[in-house]
């Protein structure tokens, strides 16, 4: 296996606009990163929250919407050649000899000399409707995603939701399941306009079973869901059987697997210095929303200052020997040449 | 300034001036409500700053825009009354509000 290992310099771990940034200011000293993110493409909460909102206080746009920061950050790394992960988390982080081995859910396996935590406010997760003891049928009966469509085959499913995930996945499981049944709190769905006219044909076809409500109880053993109550649209309550439950809340943010790493945490954030954005670990950076120290603010403008800073002390990490010379973009044939203008 | 009064789930009031115009979130977080996460920060994009308007209140509040009609879609146990306190904007004529909190956010 060890043949797999990716071996880099650093690893970042957060695509948002700071994680982004990051590989700039390493590349501009020439160290080379991977960048992994849990969402399927880069931008964070910029991606995630706001890509159509104007953001006014990036220094020199005026206005910026997530979206468009995103892009222009991924245009302005571009030269530095960095290897993206997404739809990727990282599990564990352990120290080896020179440095540290990562490891994703996926199984991606990282050695690195350097890490660096951007992750803000941390991992985006599916939201779990708060029902009581909807835990005990997570993995079995309750999915939040679909990784194998083969364990929906010939099964009753209940997809609950009314976005773009719930109808996706109504289209997309309705041929392989015994019965599918779509249930929303209104007959209206915040999803493509093509998605919810193929969902309409099915139903009008008895192919897909649409109901108005909202789950208020779950049923059922051994993890094993028999059915679900539902307050319907009259206020009315009714039972639903189901074998397979698919709530699509979107997302929200836990910390996730951060705080297992032997990292000092502080509610939840990750106190650094202010010269080096260094955590209590050797080694283990934290820039962006995620970290805190006195006077934090956590804006995006911030966020790019740490990564500038964080970037001199992962030099002299991974270039012991190395002298750094302060250049500027401006003036620097060297730095021209990396950034591909000269 | 306006006030407004946050019905936790459990019964307890916390009563809290606003400034006109500052959202009901706003406030919420200003004076460390509990129970108003709001993890977008107010830009209608998370649905967790859910709260209930109080009946004598709803009419004054009005009724959600689209935007956040959509968004509601992501929040738990919505009912008639629910909005999401990012979105509604202090005014004099909000002066006493009362709005109550959810079990849960999610």
């Amino acid at each position: 296996m060890a043949d797999d290992v990716i071996k880099t310099d650093v690893v970042i771990i957060g695509a948002g606009p700071v994680g982004l940034f990051a590989v700039f200011e390493l590349g501009l000293l020439d160290v080379e990163a991977h960048v992994i993110d849990i969402l399927d493409r880069p931008g964070g909460q910029c991606a995630e929250l706001y890509p159509e909102k104007p953001i006014y206080d990036v220094p020199g746009l005026p206005v910026v919407t997530g979206q468009e920061l995103t892009d222009k950050l991924m245009e302005q790394i571009k030269p530095f050649g960095a290897e993206y992960h997404f739809q990727e988390q990282v599990d564990t982080l352990e120290r080896i000899d020179d440095g540290f081995r990562l490891t994703t859910d996926c199984g991606t396996q990282f050695e690195c000399k350097v890490v660096v935590i951007a992750a803000g406010g941390g991992s985006f997760t599916p939201k779990r409707p708060p029902l009581p003891g909807i835990e005990d049928y997570e993995g079995t009966s309750v999915f939040y995603s679909v990784r194998k469509m083969d364990a929906f085959k010939d099964r009753d499913v209940l997809i609950v939701g009314g976005g773009d995930s719930a109808l996706d996945w109504t289209l997309s499981l309705q041929p392989v399941t015994k019965s599918l049944t779509l249930l929303h709190r209104r007959s209206e769905f915040r999803a493509a306009p093509a998605s919810v006219q193929k969902m309409l044909e099915l139903v009008d076809s008895g192919d897909v079973i649409f109901k108005l409500g909202q789950v208020t109880q779950l049923h059922g053993a051994d993890g094993q869901l028999t059915g679900a109550t539902v307050k319907g649209a009259d206020g009315e309550p009714f039972e639903q059987q189901t074998e397979i439950m698919l709530p699509f809340f979107g997302l929200t943010m836990k910390l996730g697997p951060v705080a297992n790493w032997g990292i000092n945490l502080d509610e939840n954030l990750i106190p650094v210095d202010t010269e080096k954005f260094e955590t209590s670990e050797k080694g283990i950076f934290a820039i962006g929303d995620i970290n805190n120290y006195p006077g934090k603010l956590k804006l995006i403008l911030s966020g790019f200052h740490e990564a500038a800073l964080m970037a001199q002390q992962a030099h002299k990490y991974i270039y012991p020997d190395r002298k750094l010379i302060f250049q500027y973009t401006t003036s620097s044939s060297k730095l021209q040449k990396k950034l591909g203008v000269k | 300034m306006a006030s407004i009064t946050f019905i936790q789930p459990d019964g307890t009031e916390n009563v809290v001036d606003a400034e006109l115009g500052m959202t009901v979130m706003e406030a919420a977080v200003k004076n460390s409500v509990r129970g108003i996460a709001a993890e977008c920060g107010g830009a209608c994009a998370c649905a967790t700053c859910h709260v209930y308007v109080e009946e004598a209140w709803r009419e004054a509040t009005g009724q959600p825009e689209q935007m956040e009609e959509d968004m509601l879609d992501f929040a738990f146990d919505i009912q008639p009354s629910s909005r999401l306190s990012c979105q509604i904007k202090m005014s004099e004529a909000l002066d006493g509000l009362k709005v109550r909190i959810p079990e849960k956010q999610f």
